[in-house]
């Protein structure tokens, strides 16, 4: 079988990827919802909700190496948040002579950023683990669980459906463009043209993706037709949760609210 | 260098940490009514039979993403795509189409966050559109039937599209107080202000493909929906409030800090609620040191004792291979 | 004077692991008209990538005299015309003159002389006519000849086409081929087609599994049935 090198799915047989997406996607969602209301300093709680990351990716035979590398992939926003450790008004850590100016570093300003890279570090790992374990079919019944529109899970499965195809058309035509980017032997030519010409070449090379997927969109449309879609998006019902499933869930989003209590108690 | 995390290539896609539950949450709720009710839209105008349409578009503007342009020392611009959606589906069906990109970028990439991704919706989708919407149709109701029109419309559109969100995301973060108003708002708004120059351009390209291809995908008709006029005032408003709110935002953080600091409240006040509890976790430690330390023993025995039983288990299932095998 | 392409040892695994070149070795001399056959899979796409630098695989490829590695791949890429299996993806312009002109415009051409490399290069593929056409308009056939003059414009010494006449009707196809067979450059031309690779190509590469198994004059090999046939190929 052939998988897109982007897709993140990782087929497995671990504890986690057996268990229901339905659980997952709402657990994934409550232990975020947790990070986010985690007082900020409040560090014997994020010390064990990293500890229940790095559980769940032990337990999902993903490794944790995996994780954190992609982990780190989504880190670079966190710089955005590094102007609050100048800002964050509180008693003054260092002073840092810049020019004519002096920066000054406050503890809460400190407290307040790592508490934010903390939090988003601990959640993107929990999302990815959700993304390498479950098959995005599951995904969409646990999106239709949540009572996601019909409709918009209809959109969400066709989108599935192209986007690798999609994404290869993408490469192919920038493989194409770099293929016939050449530069000339004449000395006096600068190679790369004008920077509005590049865009506009990028540009008709959206536009001809654009076009060549509506009118792709058209026969699949007919397609739909030919086997007997009446414009009515029908899903088969959703299987039952066994109990398992439901132990688990219970289970996690128990440990969950007693973790926000004691963090109450920071 | 405090400009950099502004610079990276997608920092329109907020990660989860980094907007406070109540700025999360609020925009929850307002992404999921637009949706519900561009879904509704959909529904009446056009019927079911766009879905094939919008979810390929939507793979499509995934994809379109990827197709980049140097620009200058390792730099290179790309396509956000609200504009150019919103110009070939018109609004309600493109806020479902960059709810879907946006929605399989945060659940699949991890571009952006699952509680942010309310936010991301908000600010790609709903806002991206709206303003989009409000400016393409304008300018198009100004130039009549002329090919100008949809050019002009297409770049302005776009590059208000960027700057709109750009400027929502500063607002949000400043409102979660994850960076101070007065270096966000300026920093994004004169980065997105070049940015948004790139996705101009870029619609400008795909919008000559397709003018010269399909013209009939761009005839004005199809601007004209139903409840479009209701769009095209929230789109103005939208692009009014952010222009007139991000300046004073930015000058006076106080205003901005006052309003963070209420939100601030209103997480605080469960505060009493806990006081009855003990100013300790486990009893007999009152010290939070001491708290941390042991949280930190307790959480790695934790792991330890599931990577054991984890190794443990599969000895054996590997054993019980082997001895089926031989 | 140099080969236009030598390759020596080249290996090259996917990301994935898989390997798709084991140890390919091949020299084209200048003019020379080469047809690489082999069934699907067999590592043709990949072989021909590695000749602009797309792919870089361990071993040695020099291309028109110069070795491909990232300083010169700028120079390669304006002496190597590839030409895609699937016309759409190289053309991305509302009309077919900004394709064509693309090669030459990048290259950072004075506008005179990227118009008399674009006349020239359509006057060669016989569509001098389409200048204007909106490219997305046309039919297969005339999108492969555009898509050829696309790389023609820039001049280079060497022709590579991957899967020319896949999917082009009898007539277009055999017009195809007569402007191949016209075209003196070197040419690189990777197919399923053997009755056009018996017509216009003397020399003939098979590859199997990623590695070249057989490379000689095309009579001779298309001969040897058992040869064919052991690497899923027929006898035209």
């Amino acid at each position: 079988m052939h998988v897109h090198f982007l897709d993140p799915y990782r087929p497995g047989s671990s504890p986690i990827h057996q268990l229901d997406a339905r659980v997952k996607l709402i657990l994934t969602l409550a232990y975020i919802l947790t990070a986010a209301l985690t007082p900020i300093g409040a560090w014997p709680v994020y010390i064990l909700l990293l500890a229940w990351a790095v559980t769940i990716e032990i337990l999902s035979e993903l490794g944790v190496g995996f994780v954190l590398r992609r982990a780190a992939l989504a880190l670079p926003f966190v710089l955005a948040a590094l102007p609050v450790i100048f800002t964050a008004p509180g008693a003054a850590l260092i002073h840092l002579p810049i020019g004519p100016w002096i920066l000054t570093i406050t503890l809460p300003g400190v407290e307040r950023f790592i508490s934010i890279a903390l939090k988003s570090w601990i959640s993107v790992q929990m999302a990815i683990v959700l993304a390498a374990t479950t098959s995005f079919p599951d995904l969409l019944t646990a999106m239709r669980a949540i009572k996601v529109p019909r409709l918009l899970v209809a959109i969400f499965g066709l989108m599935w459906r192209y986007l690798f195809v999609l994404v290869d058309e993408a490469l192919r035509l920038m493989r194409a463009r770099l293929s016939r980017s050449g530069e000339s032997d004449r000395p006096d030519l600068k190679a790369g043209g004008a920077l509005i010409w590049r865009a506009k070449v990028a540009g008709g090379m959206a536009g001809s993706l654009f076009l060549r997927a509506i009118e792709r969109s058209d026969r699949i449309y007919m397609a739909m037709v030919a086997r007997g879609y009446d414009g009515e998006v029908r899903a088969a019902p959703l299987p039952r949760l066994s109990r398992r499933d439901w132990l688990t869930l219970w289970l996690c989003l128990g440990l969950l609210l007693a973790l926000l209590t004691s963090a109450a108690l920071f | 260098m405090l400009l950099a995390p502004f610079l990276s290539p997608q920092p329109m896609h907020i990660p989860d940490g980094f907007l406070s539950p109540l700025v999360s949450i609020i925009l929850w709720v307002f992404s999921i009514l637009v949706i519900a009710y561009s879904l509704k839209r959909v529904n009446e105008d056009l019927g079911e039979r766009q879905v094939p349409l919008m979810g390929v578009l939507a793979a499509a503007i995934f994809a379109g993403q990827m197709l980049n342009f140097t620009v200058a020392g390792g730099t290179s611009g790309h396509l956000m795509g609200a504009a150019i959606a919103t110009i070939l589906l018109g609004p309600w069906a493109a806020i479902l189409v960059m709810t879907t990109v946006v929605g399989v970028q945060a659940l699949i990439f991890q571009d952006g966050g699952l509680l942010a991704l309310g936010a991301n919706i908000f600010n790609m989708g709903v806002i991206g559109v709206a303003t989009s919407y409000f400016v393409y149709r304008s300018i198009r109701r100004i130039a009549g039937e002329k090919s100008w029109g949809v050019f002009l419309g297409g770049f302005l559109a776009a590059w208000i599209s960027i700057v709109v969100a750009a400027l929502a995301v500063a607002l949000q973060l400043a409102l979660s107080r994850t960076s101070p108003a007065n270096i966000a708002i300026p920093a994004m708004a004169g980065i997105h202000a070049l940015i948004g120059v790139g996705e101009g351009l870029i619609t400008i390209g795909a919008l000559a493909l397709i003018y010269a291809a399909r013209p009939d995908l761009l005839r004005s008709s199809k601007q004209g929906v139903t409840g479009g006029n209701a769009l095209w005032v929230g789109g103005l408003a939208i692009a009014l409030a952010l222009a007139i709110a991000s300046p004073l935002a930015s000058s006076h953080p106080d205003g901005l800090e006052w309003v963070a600091e209420q939100q601030g409240f209103l997480n605080t006040a469960r505060g009493p609620l806990y006081q009855i509890i003990p100013d300790y976790v486990f009893p007999g430690i009152s010290n939070q040191v001491a708290a941390t330390i042991l949280a930190g023993v307790f959480g790695t025995l934790i792991v330890f004792g599931v990577a054991l039983a984890v190794a443990y288990s599969r000895r054996k299932r590997r054993l019980g291979e082997v001895r089926q095998t031989q | 004077m140099h080969h236009s392409i030598e390759i020596e040892q080249l290996y090259y695994s996917y990301p994935d692991g898989h390997q798709a070149l084991r140890g390919v070795s091949l020299h084209v001399e200048p003019c020379e008209k080469v047809a690489l056959v082999g069934p699907n899979g067999a590592g043709k796409s990949t072989l021909i990538l590695h000749l602009n630098g797309i792919l870089n695989g361990r071993g040695q490829v020099r291309v028109a005299g110069l070795p491909v590695v990232k300083e010169n791949l700028g120079k390669i890429r304006a002496r190597v015309g590839m030409v895609f299996q699937n016309p759409d993806d190289q053309l991305f312009s509302p009309t077919v003159y900004d394709d064509v002109a693309f090669g030459p415009i990048y290259q950072g051409l004075p506008q005179e002389e990227v118009r008399q490399r674009v006349e020239k290069a359509l006057a060669v593929v016989n569509m001098s006519d389409y200048l204007q056409r909106v490219s997305h308009h046309l039919s297969v056939g005339e999108k492969k000849r555009i898509a050829i003059a696309t790389v023609l414009s820039m001049d280079p010494e060497i022709l590579i086409l991957d899967e020319p006449t896949a999917g082009l009707d009898p007539r277009a196809r055999r017009s195809l081929m007569k402007l191949l067979e016209n075209l003196d450059i070197t040419m690189l031309v990777s197919s399923h087609d053997m009755l056009m690779v018996r017509e216009l190509f003397p020399r003939m590469v098979i590859m199997d599994d990623g590695c070249i198994v057989a490379d000689g004059p095309t009579q001779e090999l298309m001969a040897d049935e058992a040869l064919l046939n052991a690497h899923g190929l027929e006898k035209p």
